[in-house]
């Protein structure tokens, strides 16, 4: 589960991390109280206007701007809030943006440079460990940064028995090249993030930039951070700031009938029992000449009312010219999967596209029998290569 | 031969009355596995299915020479079954559950260092040798005794590879779905070394998917180790980037995540790789031929 920039900048500061503080505002109106409150606790003169939507790249779109009066919090609030805001991490049509974060001004001018860094701690599973990732080029695309100048990011991993120890957050203090005060608050800073990271069961903490201040403080101006779905169950607080209005809509409802759906861009819907089944099957509709259009696990169990609310999942897509169902059936049987599918059919009434439904393991021959002898436009096979010709031939 | 678990080895199940527990416990029996009984905290003395119910997995191994564990036990209590498996000393610990959490599964790992025991899984269908002992969830008539061995992140998939290899007149010496969650306690290349050193194996498949390095780290071994042909299979080849792809490790972040990158490091490595999983079977029959 991803988090907004508010949310996830909430959760650091509990942790006691340095933050570029602000507040979230629904509207101009309330941007522009957030902005008087902001100013009274912190004094900034000029206040930042971010988009919050689940995506990178938000100053790239124009999600990110700088007000300097009042005036200009409402004005670009309003602009901003409503906006499909298009980034290079979303879809060509974007994301509608539904509030904004009014943050404080943290680039003032004073003694020194203002510099900007890269953190993020994440698992490493090649050694199932957690590890800190960070490097000097801050507020750039970590992918590129790798790219370019591997040299220039720096891990640090982090023993599991003891956790992060004071003479790696001096190594990464002095691998950033700070001394002095920075020095000391970023030494600070590493221990509260690695705290944050751990407390609430993430799995991803990714802070770009951090920032360091005219004045010499460390803080963070922007946060990514992904949370464990599976350690939800003991945060009940961070469950409830799930924002689903952020995810795909049809992901949101299969997910309700413990179908696990992924939207993608092709032309071949289809619907396995597995992951690894289901992925399998994306691909061989992609060596069969088609594109998949979507990632179906039903799970283990394929009766007709998940396989009609499957079906149904499926055919929302306009894009989707033919339906591949593939179920390798061991504990659950063939020929009721069958019957689910027929049923299922019959339930929807005429399903536009051609379907083929591929079963394979125990009654494999009863269930294509129940098929053929349907009368539905449904195309049986028995062997994956069969489904694969098959895929291929309604395509053609 | 075969590898870890065979007509000889003594299971229990943990979560042995629960629902799941129950249901997998069955149809291990009805397959002629030899369970010895099952763990259920609070329950123990009793009987469940015609065998003895225990309260520690450290009594199951002492009063019924257990060896073997397969777990049942819900996400939130799944990672203290592992461990109090380990501490009683068994030496295969098959863990079926899926949605542990990674910070519960870190601890696993630095807790399972130094104990005798080998983790398979979690969110796997377990292991089966045919004829001998099926220790998890799949359906054991796929799998006929044979020559090669599977190795596989996946369930489903598993058992599409299993039913290519046997109609294609070969058969199963062992198959292992090791898992795929991103932390898991076997991984592909260990499997692979296990089924090197089976002489009752003559070929491997290896199936792997989309996040992580494990199908990598075993090509680069196989390369250098290698004394059998391995067919290799990587799904996902058109997963989109940053998607969990259903399991919880089947995501691909960088580049070396992709099915394209993991199956061009496994053909240098002299795998026989198979872009469509139509063909794992006859790929084998092929190169065994």
């Amino acid at each position: 589960m991803n988090l907004h920039e508010f949310q996830a900048k909430g959760i650091l500061k509990k942790s006691g991390v340095a933050i570029q503080e602000g507040y979230v505002a629904n509207n101009g109106n309330e941007a522009v109280d957030v902005a008087k409150k902001l100013t009274e606790e912190t004094g900034t003169g000029w206040w930042v206007i971010k988009a919050q939507i689940h995506a990178g790249g938000r100053g790239k779109g124009g999600g990110v701007k700088l007000a300097k009066n009042l005036d200009e919090v409402r004005s670009v609030a309003d602009s901003i809030i409503g906006m499909d805001l298009v980034t290079p991490q979303t879809s060509k049509e974007g994301k509608r943006v539904h509030k904004v974060l009014v943050a404080q001004d943290v680039y003032y001018p004073g003694e020194n440079e203002p510099e900007e860094y890269y953190m993020s701690v994440l698992l490493n599973r090649n050694t199932g460990k957690n590890m800190f990732m960070y490097s000097t080029e801050g507020g750039m695309d970590i992918e590129s940064v790798a790219e370019k100048t591997p040299h220039l990011i720096f891990t640090e991993e982090i023993d599991p028995k003891v956790g992060v120890q004071g003479f790696q957050a001096r190594r990464i203090a002095f691998n950033l090249g700070l001394s002095g005060q920075a020095f000391k608050q970023m030494v600070k800073f590493v221990f509260a993030l690695y705290k944050a990271y751990e407390t609430n069961d993430a799995s991803l903490f990714e802070i770009n930039p951090v920032l360091k201040t005219s004045d010499d403080k460390i803080i963070a101006v922007d946060a990514k951070v992904s949370l464990d779905d599976n350690a939800l169950f003991r945060h009940p607080d961070l469950a409830e700031m799930r924002d689903i209005t952020e995810e795909d809509a049809t992901e949101v409802e299969a997910a309700e009938y413990s179908l696990n759906y992924v939207k993608l861009d092709g032309n071949v819907g289809c619907m396995v029992n597995g992951a690894g089944l289901a992925m399998a099957t994306m691909d061989i509709i992609k060596l069969s000449g088609g594109d998949p259009a979507n990632f179906l696990d039903v799970g283990g169990t394929a009766n007709a009312e998940r396989v009609e609310r499957a079906f149904r999942i499926i055919l929302s897509d306009p894009n989707v010219k033919a339906i591949l169902v593939n179920i390798f059936g061991g504990i659950v049987r063939c020929d009721r999967v069958a019957q689910g599918v027929v049923d299922a059919y019959k339930s929807i009434g005429d399903i536009p596209v051609p379907i083929i439904v591929r079963l394979q393991g125990t009654n494999a021959e009863e269930a294509k029998k129940i098929i053929d002898e349907s009368g539905l436009k449904v195309h049986s096979a028995i062997l994956l290569q069969e489904a694969a010709d098959a895929v291929k031939e309604v395509l053609a | 031969m075969s590898v870890l678990v065979n007509k000889n080895s003594k299971i229990i199940v943990q979560g042995f009355t629960g629902k799941e527990g129950t249901f997998h416990a069955e149809q291990m029996i009805a397959y002629g596995t030899n369970l010895v009984g099952g763990v259920t905290p609070g329950k123990g003395g009793g009987e469940h299915l015609g065998k003895p119910i225990f309260n520690t997995v450290s009594d199951a191994v002492k009063e019924a020479g257990a060896n073997v564990s397969i777990i049942f036990v819900p996400p939130a209590f799944a990672a203290d079954a592992i461990m109090e498996a380990a501490d009683a000393g068994i030496g295969v610990i098959v863990c079926i559950t899926e949605g542990i959490p990674t910070r519960d599964m870190i601890t696993v790992q630095e807790y399972l260092v130094g104990k005798n025991s080998r983790l398979i899984g979690p969110n796997c269908p377990g292991v089966i040798t045919p004829e001998e002992a099926k220790v998890g969830i799949m359906p054991g008539f796929v799998f006929k005794k044979g020559k090669v061995g599977i190795v596989s992140k996946s369930g489903t998939l598993t058992y599409e590879a299993a039913d290519q290899v046997v109609k294609a007149g070969l058969g199963i010496s062992t198959a292992i779905g090791i898992g795929g969650d991103p932390i898991i306690g076997t991984t592909t290349k260990e499997a692979v070394e296990m089924f090197m050193n089976d002489p009752e194996t003559e070929g491997i498949v290896m199936i792997g998917e989309i996040g992580g390095s494990m199908e990598a780290d075993a090509a680069k071994w196989i390369k250098e180790n290698g004394i059998k042909p391995v067919v290799g299979f990587i799904a996902g080849q058109t997963a989109p980037k940053g998607r969990k792809m259903g399991h919880a490790g089947a995501i691909v972040g960088g580049k070396d995540d992709t099915a394209e990158a993991k199956m061009k490091i496994m053909a240098e490595c002299g795998i026989h790789v198979v872009a469509s999983p139509a063909k794992i079977g006859a790929t084998m029959a092929e190169v065994l031929a």
